[in-house]
């Protein structure tokens, strides 16, 4: 299930949804927030766009990349837009897989390739003032460590 | 005709989310591109820095041919997550 939102999401629903299948025997969760500091500065909050449709479809790739790379049973991913204060829940990416080795790989995957590849731009606040973000070299590295 | 979106930092730079462009023939996006800042030099600013593009919601290279009724969009790296 592929999910982008404005609202909140309830991360004890989202366990329950991957929990409740009889072949899960481990299930790895990845919950993203807002942080209130980057580069030294203070952050109050973060405004985040996305590409509708696009975002839906690349993600849904993400997700079957995944599943051809290893024994998942359920994948959960909700990623919220919109304005969004500091502590709140930004992206949820749950993995439900019959062996915990699935499960953490395919979490981290989808989660890395999630920040490089599918269409959202974070705008921080800073100090009265507001910043697009840019990609991380070290999340560029991340995502494609799993090509080589 | 050809609809191109834009996305966050280059959409504040351009001024507009999106406009129809008319395509009198199949031309790359890299050609498209070199049109529009001849018709407004604002677009030069996608050239400055680094810049990704999608047809109809599939990323591609700027050497891509579009064609009539294609939706182009040009947005930078992407921050989400």
């Amino acid at each position: 299930m592929i999910k982008i939102q404005q609202e909140d999401f309830n991360v004890g629903q989202q366990y329950t949804r991957l929990a409740n299948n009889p072949e899960a025997g481990a299930i790895v969760f990845f919950v993203g927030c807002v942080r209130d500091m980057n580069q030294d500065e203070s952050v109050s909050g973060l405004f985040l766009e996305h590409y509708p449709d696009m975002t839906e479809k690349v993600i849904e790739q993400i997700v079957s990349q995944a599943q051809e790379r290893w024994h998942l049973s359920d994948v959960n991913v909700v990623h919220r837009v919109g304005q969004l204060e500091v502590n709140e829940q930004i992206v949820f990416v749950g993995v439900s897989a019959a062996h915990r080795n699935d499960a953490f790989a395919g979490a981290e995957f989808i989660m890395d390739k999630l920040k490089t590849a599918a269409p959202f731009w974070k705008k921080e606040n800073r100090q009265g003032k507001s910043y697009w973000l840019e990609q991380r070299q070290s999340d560029v590295q991340a995502a494609n460590k799993w090509d080589v | 005709m050809i609809t191109i979106r834009l996305f966050a930092r280059l959409r504040e730079q351009i001024g507009q989310p999106l406009l129809q462009w008319e395509l009198s023939e199949p031309m790359t996006i890299r050609a498209l591109l070199d049109a529009l800042i001849t018709d407004d030099f604002r677009w030069q600013t996608l050239t400055e820095t680094e810049v990704l593009c999608a047809v109809n919601h599939q990323q591609v290279t700027f050497e891509q041919v579009l064609k009539s009724g294609d939706e182009v969009a040009f947005f930078p790296p992407v921050t989400g997550g």
